[in-house]
């Protein structure tokens, strides 16, 4: 009888849901299938597979998979030492401290800090490299991008590690396994889930950045999210915009399927 | 669940409190009608000294406030929350604006000073016979670059952009109009050409400028080029004087093949309220010395004529911001090219962005 009684307090998230992730995904299917005149026709999608469209995605797909990589070898050894340090939640605020600050912010100071007269070149000409142009560069977006997606890395790392209990790991040792296998053996298996969330909160937004590949990286990459962007808002080609946007969300539900385990519904 | 619809309660408090502050708020500024005009205009586009001396002239007291973006404007006047009396559009704002039916046709028995404005400002593609609108400012798009860095290269034609010596040094403003209007110019064809071939050519001579294209960005390269982050850059007059305003280094000049000009204009949107008090103030601003104190402050070009004759040599005289005839000739409002046509032109833009390596 309690479970049944229960069940109405998820009335309020089924209503969510139905309004806020099923009703504008269906929305954008339907607009996807309009011209810019109107007409009901697959164009948008035969539009979708010319040369064009196919090296934008690859593209999203290269500088995402760079992302989710190097947030992830950052994230791993720094979630690790955290589970380490005495004061944890310190030094975890210290972390999410960050996404407190527009992103907006943090990317306009990078062009600061990268420009040719900026501090990273000053320290270039110090060590007598000389100028190096590092902003507008594919280096500077996905540096960037990684430092603003680490603390989503970071996070469910860290609880995973959190989780795990250490007894484990000198067992492991006591019985004879070396640190690496260990690592390999016991750590990463424990946190697998983690580390899978992480590459998730971090691949799938990371698919449709825009304003960071103007703005660091001078639109020399060119993501499907770029182009969502400009057809919306320039061309009013809401079409084909929509249709990009169509096969960004099937991709990234490809993704989840693969990667995910259905006890961890994602963050859609 | 007390503790739930307490927080609830206390929310709901705060919001109506706020709610009727704001009301008051605005009640105090004189947002309640009487005899006010609202102004939306862009930021710092108007010398607060005239909006004074409109105030003590007429009686009328002005609220005045400022945009950033057409896009933005557009906007809010559309969600008709706010009055607005008086708008400052640009030209492809004003034609879609006429098309949604968001303006009011102007009285012009009411705008005697209509006269003043030179003949080539008037009767332009996007309002014809000027039934919406009267330019307030107008300007060009050109090349701002900075002698110290480009070895004395003559920036009087577009083709100097695909000089080797400029390799990565180039910033393009991120606008599909401005990007394949500058290409298209550079062939001698018009910046609104529909002809597929041209558009071809142009795309393949947008293609070759890669190498010399160090970033295509938005409004962050005014910050940019002050800062010397690249020798040249493809700007709106505009933006020019602002960046020279900061580096005085750097000069700017609209190349002879011809070019785009814009106009900011004043509108009156649908939902004026004070519209006798609007034409006053559109008049005012059209007055010779009024548009030139105007123009001294703002550092625009000004479309009006007997303004011009009563400011000093220097900027009146000034080639860069009042082009020769010979180069006014060849300038050209960005038509409306219609949503296909316009979707062409992004499309072609695109596939020169991803060209660049």
């Amino acid at each position: 009888m309690k479970s049944k009684g229960k069940s109405y307090y998820l009335i309020p998230y089924y209503l969510w849901i139905a309004l806020f992730v099923i009703a504008p995904v269906l929305l954008v299917v339907y607009y996807s299938l309009f011209d810019l005149d109107g007409k009901l026709t697959l164009d948008n999608y035969v539009n979708f597979f010319t040369p064009v469209y196919m090296r934008m995605m690859l593209n999203s797909f290269w500088y995402a998979f760079l992302i989710t990589l190097f947030s992830l070898l950052v994230a791993y050894p720094a979630a690790y030492l955290l589970t380490r340090t005495k004061h944890k939640q310190l030094w975890l605020l210290l972390i999410i401290l960050p996404t407190w600050i527009n992103l907006l912010l943090k990317t306009y100071a990078f062009i600061g800090i990268f420009g040719t007269f900026g501090p990273v070149n000053n320290f270039f000409d110090l060590v007598g490299l000389g100028e190096q142009q590092i902003l507008f560069t594919g280096f500077s977006f996905v540096f960037v991008s990684v430092y603003i997606f680490i603390p989503f890395m970071i996070l469910p790392i860290f609880s995973a590690l959190d989780e795990m209990n250490l007894s484990l790991v000198d067992a492991a040792r006591d019985l004879g396994a070396s640190g690496w296998t260990t690592f390999r053996r016991v750590v990463f298996p424990l946190t697998i889930s983690g580390v899978r969330s992480g590459c998730m909160a971090v691949f799938i937004p990371a698919l449709s950045l825009f304003m960071i590949t103007r703005l660091i990286a001078g639109n020399r990459v060119i993501t499907l999210g770029t182009a969502i962007e400009q057809h919306f808002l320039v061309t009013q080609d809401w079409g084909m915009g929509s249709t990009v946007a169509v096969f960004l969300i099937a991709i990234m539900a490809l993704f989840m399927i693969l990667t995910g385990s259905s006890r961890k519904g994602g963050r859609a | 669940m007390k503790q739930l619809v307490n927080t609830f309660l206390a929310i709901l408090i705060v919001a109506f409190g706020l709610m009727f502050l704001a009301s008051r708020l605005n009640s105090a500024e004189g947002y309640s009608g009487g005899n006010t005009l609202t102004i939306y205009n862009w930021g710092d586009y108007i010398d607060p000294e005239l909006l004074e001396q409109f105030q003590e002239e007429t009686g009328i007291t002005v609220i005045y406030q400022t945009f950033d973006s057409n896009e933005a404007m557009l906007t809010k006047v559309e969600q008709g929350g706010t009055v607005f009396d008086v708008v400052v559009p640009s030209d492809y704002a004003i034609a879609k604006m006429r098309e949604e039916k968001l303006l009011l046709p102007l009285d012009h028995s009411k705008l005697p000073n209509l006269a003043n404005i030179g003949s080539k400002f008037m009767d332009l593609s996007f309002d014809p016979g000027n039934l919406y609108s009267v330019p307030y400012f107008w300007g060009t798009v050109g090349i701002i670059y900075n002698p110290e860095m480009t070895e004395g290269i003559d920036f009087s034609s577009w083709d100097s952009l695909w000089d080797k010596r400029l390799d990565n040094n180039i910033f393009l403003v991120d606008g599909a109009r401005e990007v394949m209007g500058m290409a298209l110019n550079s062939l001698h064809y018009s910046v609104n050409d529909r002809n597929e071939e041209h558009l071809q050519e142009a795309l393949t001579k947008l293609n070759r400028l890669s190498p010399n294209v160090k970033a295509i960005v938005g409004d962050e390269i005014k910050m940019l080029l002050a800062n010397e982050e690249a020798a040249v850059g493809i700007v709106w007059s505009g933006d020019a004087s602002e960046i020279m305003d900061e580096n005085d280094k750097l000069d700017y000049v609209v190349p002879e093949e011809g070019s785009n000009i814009w106009f900011d204009n004043m509108v009156i949107p649908r939902g004026a309220a004070n519209i006798e008090g609007a034409h006053k103030f559109i008049n005012f601003m059209l007055r010779p010395d009024v548009a030139a104190q105007n123009t001294e402050y703002v550092g625009y070009s000004t479309p009006n004529v007997p303004a011009l004759e009563l400011l000093p040599e220097d900027i009146s005289g000034d080639e860069r911001f009042y082009p020769p005839a010979e180069i006014t000739d060849r300038l050209e409002v960005y038509d409306n090219l219609g949503k296909r046509m316009l979707a062409h032109y992004n499309e072609l833009f695109l596939k020169f962005k991803m060209n660049k390596k």
